[in-house]
């Protein structure tokens, strides 16, 4: 316990010596949280459309009013033919072509129905999805309004939705992507930095001294964990007080909750570090590998696209990435207030891989080193 | 000239001598094509719902059919009662739960309205109003199906055609944004590293001594990397086109054309960021925040541009993967010509020349 704690304090003095650092590390991440969550607003709104009105009339003159009015569409510009409109979308003037055929107020009175034509630039999909499901509300609220102002009857039996959202009423994106950024953070602080710290004691040769003294390699290896586990803790602790001061998100669930998490994802993130570490010669080496991970985990762990809609065997590998059950653990905890109970199959599976992680790496480092 | 061509040896002796970072180097363009653009997409289907259905009628029975027929949904019936709602929205089992109230059918056809009331997940808004809207299209289409005796009045029917990528997949939007990152790292973090880590070493020393001259040492640090990016850019033109089915519409030459412009300036930028750093742990968190992080954040490929604050949207336009990305997204997906690139072409051009004769000029050739 003794060799542990002189350890502790070689380690924690190195780390706080360093300025370079120590500011990099604190501050970096506070500079993201503050500037992440502001860019990653996926609320769709001013969809640009392009607009091709063949009829002239004054059905479809409201028809496009009431479209942009509706705050989620923005008129990018009339042009005269269906084609020009395309040509809009293909050079991103606008992300939507709608087309109003001639006669359509003619056709409507005449057969009770007419077709607008709508094409939807489909590269960013949820964007594309959003908008046809916005337009077509907009025109079904449009047919409503017709039948009352000419006063049609419509005495069929209608089943209404009555929808509400739960947890996000609002439906604000802070609440959503703050939480999953957060651990994207401390996932890059701390992983990384621990598989570097080691590789900089091989490449510059220290890690030989510690190995010929009588420290067993289980100690050292917890000399290392421990203060950047301290460091996750206080980057957490920090993110945790910006998303309360700057975007007023107070997790509905208990503190408790969310840092013995914490402390499990920690646990399985050094493990990885730790084992990144122990196949690398060079610091250049660490890098490259650890960024691997990093960047894969972040882009598949569910931050930016749903894990859902993933298939089966991408699923299957997302699960053994530490970083999407804590993402999901952080995102129910915080807004719908899950308790213990709730998120037990993503602690264990958290407590599992962070197991198999350092057995894998403790083993490996003993034949290394 | 023998000089020169001796130390970019030496370099591509250093770079590939290292199979571990090399195999990074092409292991992760490789593994980010493959894994997003099979996984990643934003179609939303088969949501977990959960149905509670008090009146059980005809009524209820052919909606929860037609729900069921979609390809939207997935419907859990285990739930009893509305307590047990929150339990298994907190456990994340269901995405939404759709109530039929007591005498729905009763209703609908006496009174002629009913109301189906659903509760939606909204901690992910835009994945809560998407199924929302796909629900209320089924119950439209019920309706359309009541009245078909009494021929509803007056529809205006959209017709929907989603252009370049009807399925919604992930993969075109995320290949051109792999590429730019990937062709990012390898430039940037790999030549900031590289060259800071001879000063790390000490070896820079010894080079500042010899008659080489420095504009040299820059040349021969950076042709490993010219080339590795090239050869990682045909990887993955290579694979998406094989794999994702996302040939290059366009034409092959002006792509890596405009390719090698982006590379040459994210080299200046690693060669920028190698100036002032000391160690290469610094040089790479540089890397990291000063190029990285912007380029995730600010390129328009995982987060849209157009709703950021205003100030975020300024500072957009001074990341060249911004505009790498447009004729990326332009060129490959959309296959359209020179003519409808040339500015986002202009501008990569002077912030390569600008970058590149910044770096130069301060590259020192002491140490002190």
């Amino acid at each position: 316990m003794k060799t542990l704690r002189f350890l502790l304090e070689k380690e924690f003095r190195q780390l706080l010596r360093n300025r370079q650092l120590m500011r990099t590390l604190l501050l970096a991440p506070l500079i993201q949280l503050i500037l992440l969550p502001m860019a990653a607003d996926y609320t769709v709104k001013n969809i640009a459309i392009a607009v091709t009105d063949n009829d002239h009339s004054p059905s479809s003159q409201r028809l496009i009013a009431k479209i942009t009015a509706s705050g989620y569409f923005r008129l990018a510009g009339y042009t005269a033919s269906y084609p020009q409109a395309l040509k809009m979308v293909e050079e991103d003037k606008a992300d939507l072509a709608l087309q109003i055929p001639a006669h359509f107020e003619r056709d409507l009175v005449r057969e009770n129905a007419k077709q607008v034509y709508v094409a939807i630039n489909a590269i960013e999909g949820t964007k594309a999805n959003l908008g046809g499901a916005y337009l077509r509300s907009i025109v079904s609220d449009f047919n409503d309004d017709l039948r009352v102002q000419w006063a049609v009857i419509d005495d069929a039996p209608q089943v209404t939705v009555a929808s509400s959202n739960w947890y996000n009423p609002f439906l604000r994106f802070p609440l959503y992507m703050v939480p999953a950024i957060l651990v994207t953070l401390v996932t890059a602080m701390v992983a990384m930095q621990s598989a570097f710290n080691i590789v900089q004691e091989k490449e510059s040769g220290t890690i030989e001294q510690i190995n010929v003294t009588p420290i067993r390699k289980h100690i050292f290896i917890i000399g290392k964990m421990i203060p950047f586990l301290v460091l996750g803790i206080v980057l957490f602790t920090m993110g945790l007080l910006v998303g309360r001061l700057l975007y007023g998100i107070v997790p509905v669930g208990s503190l408790l909750v969310l840092y013995v998490s914490l402390v499990v994802y920690l646990f399985a993130m050094l493990g990885l570090g730790l084992l990144l570490a122990t196949y690398s010669n060079t610091q250049m080496q660490a890098m490259s590998l650890s960024f691997f991970f990093i960047n894969i985990f972040n882009m598949m762990s569910g931050v930016f696209t749903s894990v859902d809609s993933m298939p089966g065997w991408a699923q299957a590998i997302v699960a053994t990435f530490p970083p999407s059950h804590f993402i999901k653990i952080m995102r129910t905890v915080v807004l719908k207030g899950s308790g213990f109970s709730d998120i037990m199959p993503q602690l264990w599976a958290m407590a599992a891989i962070g197991l198999f992680l350092n057995t894998w790496a403790v083993l490996n480092y003993r034949k290394t080193a | 000239m023998k000089q020169l061509s001796t130390f970019i040896r030496k370099e591509f002796l250093h770079v590939f001598r290292d199979r571990k970072t090399l195999l990074m180097l092409f292991g992760l363009p490789i593994a980010q094509i493959v894994l997003f653009g099979f996984a990643l997409s934003n179609e939303i289907k088969d949501s977990r719902i959960a149905l509670l259905d008090y009146s059980k009628d005809a009524v209820t029975t052919r909606l929860i059919g037609k729900i069921e027929a979609s390809h939207y949904f997935d419907i859990r019936r285990n739930l009893a009662s509305g307590e047990q709602l929150n339990a298994a929205f907190k456990r994340g089992d269901i995405k939404m739960a759709v109530i039929f109230p007591q005498n729905f059918g009763d209703d609908l056809i006496h009174a002629g309205k009913a109301t189906v009331q659903v509760i939606a997940d909204a901690s992910d808004p835009n994945q809560a109003t998407t199924i929302t809207n796909y629900f209320e299209s089924i119950v439209t289409d019920y309706n359309a199906e009541l009245s078909q005796n009494a021929q509803q009045p007056l529809q205006i029917r959209p017709e929907l055609q989603m252009l370049y990528n009807p399925e919604l997949r992930g993969a075109p939007n995320f290949v051109p944004g792999v590429m730019a990152l990937v062709l990012m790292l390898v430039c940037t973090m790999m030549t900031s590293v590289a060259i800071v880590r001879e000063k790390e070493l000490g070896t820079m020393e010894i080079l500042l001594v010899s008659p080489f001259k420095p504009i040299y040492i820059i040349i021969s640090k950076l042709a490993p990397n010219l080339v590795i990016s090239i050869v990682n850019l045909f990887i993955i033109l290579a694979l998406s086109d094989i794999f994702l089915d996302l040939p290059v519409k366009g034409s092959v030459a002006l792509l890596v054309g405009c390719s090698i412009l982006f590379i040459l300036t994210s080299l200046s930028i690693g060669l920028l960021l190698s100036i002032n750093a000391k160690t290469q742990q610094a040089a790479m968190m540089g890397s990291l925040m000063g190029m990285m992080l912007p380029t995730m954040l600010l390129t328009g490929f995982l987060f849209p541009i157009e709703n950021m604050p205003v100030a975020l949207q300024v500072l957009s336009n001074l990341v060249p993967s911004r505009w790498y990305f447009i004729i990326v997204k332009r060129v490959m997906l959309k296959g359209l010509g020179f003519s409808s690139v040339w500015k986002e072409t202009l501008i990569l051009t002077g912030m390569c020349l600008f970058l590149f004769g910044i770096s130069l000029r301060n590259f020192k050739i002491r140490l002190q």
